[in-house]
């Protein structure tokens, strides 16, 4: 359960106080895990600097080459590891230890090092630790961003993930994902009859925490990442709940006209669709998160209507339907009505999700195995990026370039979950204490 | 009217009577009325040894085969004897689909089963319907012969 402990409290109202003190907005998250942190820049350093060219597709075969040096300490050197980790993850980062942490550095040595960018920075104080941060451009020897972070130790993790975001963002010129949080079902137990519950972790699988009472599926991150909609089968009947990640409370949302399947929240946070089976199909249809109001948006005749998903703006629904005889990909608008089916391949196609960058759609796709691959929304351009005996429930982070996804043996065996880039390179693994299904990634935090 | 009523009593007196014998007539033949160990009459043991709890489906369908139209057959009639009985049918799915179009697969399933019952003559309040997707398989072993384990509709007495 999401109990707080004191100590997370105390970590958000230091931070709160913090923000207060030095005028600034503090980056509030869950108190699932009481992550709080105050940013300032640091005085006379920062400097804008010229955009960056160098692109992801380009970055994806030429890693660019970043010193970071230890911060320093305990703490300094776990910070410094975890931007370590995240930067190198993404196979568009190729991280270069040494160097010196404090002062101005030594470009020249750095160029002789073949680096392009490095970082600086140190950190101070004990139960709220304060973490300098300055990001450089090599070649031009211009500071690119000093900032400082203020949190309670406990949050350490946290700030190295923000700057991981801000060095994305910096060299890349789109945002970062580092500074988000992935949902799932960790599934343990027998697998004849598996014991399955809402947990939370890290996008890096830290700070992992099983929240949910039992008999939870299908997750789905509100996009102001408090809450988490899932199907539960904790009662007589499956129904539609809303755990609220800051209290712990969940709340049944609405009665349906039959047996609710996955719900899947739109990109406002206001609307959840939910397929919902009765008589020999199921039907998508939404629901006011705010009045439980509920709209049928489907209605074809026994066939089976699943995986809803939103385009990010809102406009369109990419769903999965079996109306045409084998499951495949229809979009319809998202008032419903007529919808045109976009996928033709062999197979059955099972699953969507649409992009938060509105440019593709993932897919599991079923036939000689399992395969997962992104199309774009007119049904062009499918690739397949990986495969397996079972790859599924695709879901994407926040800026698009990755998605995580569940993979499994027989019967549900070995369940975990994975990473890759829409590239279809740099494909890992989350560790998990249990099995783990059923992945939805958070949004960024706003 | 009235007559007619009578009628249909009578003639379900006389099937009542007609299962009754027919299972006396199994029991003395079998010796089982001496052994104390044998399923309750009416209870979930009951229904999966003389009766069968399942049926299976073909690949991604939820059509009822002669096998699982004669099992759910025997199944109306052993709830008609036993009317006191609620059941819940439970769709389960091979792991050859995705979760969330399985549950959807499994409901479509249970309701096949369920709407048979009915048509036979079951009350529909006395049956509810689940699906486990594929999340509850019977054999969580691999190849054609698990996977057409892990397609059904379990009946089972709640």
């Amino acid at each position: 359960m999401s109990r707080l402990t004191s100590a997370d409290f105390i970590s958000d109202r230091t931070a709160e106080a913090l923000a207060a003190t030095f005028g600034r907005r503090a980056l509030m998250g869950s108190g699932v895990a009481g992550l709080a942190v105050a940013a300032m820049p640091l005085d006379g350093m920062a400097a804008d600097a010229p955009e960056a060219e160098i692109t992801v597709d380009q970055a994806r075969t030429a890693p660019i080459p970043i010193v970071i040096p230890s911060f320093g300490g305990d703490v300094g050197s776990r910070i410094t590891g975890v931007m370590t980790d995240d930067l190198n993850n993404t196979g568009l980062f190729k991280v270069i230890s040494g160097s010196a942490a404090t002062g101005t550095p030594d470009f020249s040595a750095l160029k002789g090092m073949g680096a392009h960018a490095a970082v600086t920075g140190s950190v101070t104080g004990g139960g709220t630790i304060r973490v300098e941060f300055r990001l450089w451009d090599v070649l031009t020897g211009q500071q690119l961003q000093g900032t400082a972070y203020t949190a309670s130790s406990a949050n350490w993790r946290r700030i190295a993930h923000i700057m991981g975001d801000v060095i994305y963002e910096r060299m890349l010129g789109e945002k970062g994902y580092f500074d988000t949080r992935i949902g799932l079902i960790a599934r343990s137990g027998a697998l004849r009859n598996p014991d399955m519950r809402l947990a939370i972790m890290d996008q890096d699988g830290a700070n992992y925490r099983v929240l949910g009472k039992g008999q939870a599926k299908l997750p789905s991150f509100n996009p102001t990442r408090d809450q988490i909609a899932l199907l539960s089968y904790s009662g007589p009947k499956p129904r539609i709940f809303l755990f609220d990640l800051d209290s712990g409370r969940q709340r049944i949302l609405s009665d349906f006209p039959g047996i609710p399947l996955g719900p899947h929240f739109s990109p406002d946070g206001g609307t959840l669709l939910v397929p919902v089976a009765h008589g020999s199909g199921s039907d998508i249809y939404s629901v006011s998160v705010a009045s439980g109001a509920v709209r049928q948006l489907t209605s074809s005749g026994g066939a089976i209507n699943v995986s809803p998903s939103f385009s990010p703006d809102g406009s369109k629904i990419a769903f999965t339907s079996d109306r045409g005889g084998s499951p495949a990909i229809y979009i319809m608008g998202a008032g419903g009505g007529d919808a045109k089916r976009i996928s033709y391949g062999n197979g059955k196609y099972e699953e969507c999700t649409w992009s938060p960058r509105g440019d593709l759609l993932g897919f599991t796709r079923i036939g000689g195995g399992f395969f997962l691959g992104v199309m774009n929304p007119d049904g062009t351009g499918e690739r397949i990026m990986t495969q397996g005996y079972t790859v599924e429930s695709p879901t994407f982070c926040p800026n698009g370039r990755v998605l995580a996804f569940s993979r499994s043996g027989p019967g549900g065996s070995g369940a975990s979950i994975g990473t890759i880039d829409i590239t279809g390179f740099h494909e890992r693994t989350i560790h998990t204490p249990t099995g783990a299904i059923s992945p939805t990634w958070s949004p960024r935090n706003v | 009217m009235k007559l007619k009523f009578i009628g249909a009593i009578g003639l379900a007196a006389m099937l009542a009577a007609c299962a009754d014998d027919q299972n006396k007539a199994d029991v003395t033949g079998t010796g089982a009325a001496v052994q104390p160990t044998g399923p309750v009459p009416g209870s979930e043991a009951d229904l999966v040894a003389n009766v069968g709890d399942r049926v299976f489906f073909a690949l991604n369908k939820s059509g009822l085969s002669d096998d699982a139209q004669a099992t759910l057959e025997k199944q109306a009639a052993w709830l008609a004897k036993y009317p006191q009985v609620a059941v819940q049918v439970a769709g389960n799915c091979d792991d050859r689909g995705t979760e969330e179009y399985n549950l959807a697969l499994g409901q479509r399933r249970a309701n096949s089963a369920r709407d048979f019952l009915v048509a036979k003559g079951t009350e529909s309040s006395r049956i509810t319907t689940i699906s486990y997707g594929k999340d509850r398989p019977t054999d969580p072993g691999t190849g054609e012969e698990a996977w057409a384990q892990n397609r059904n509709a379990i009946t089972s007495v709640q």
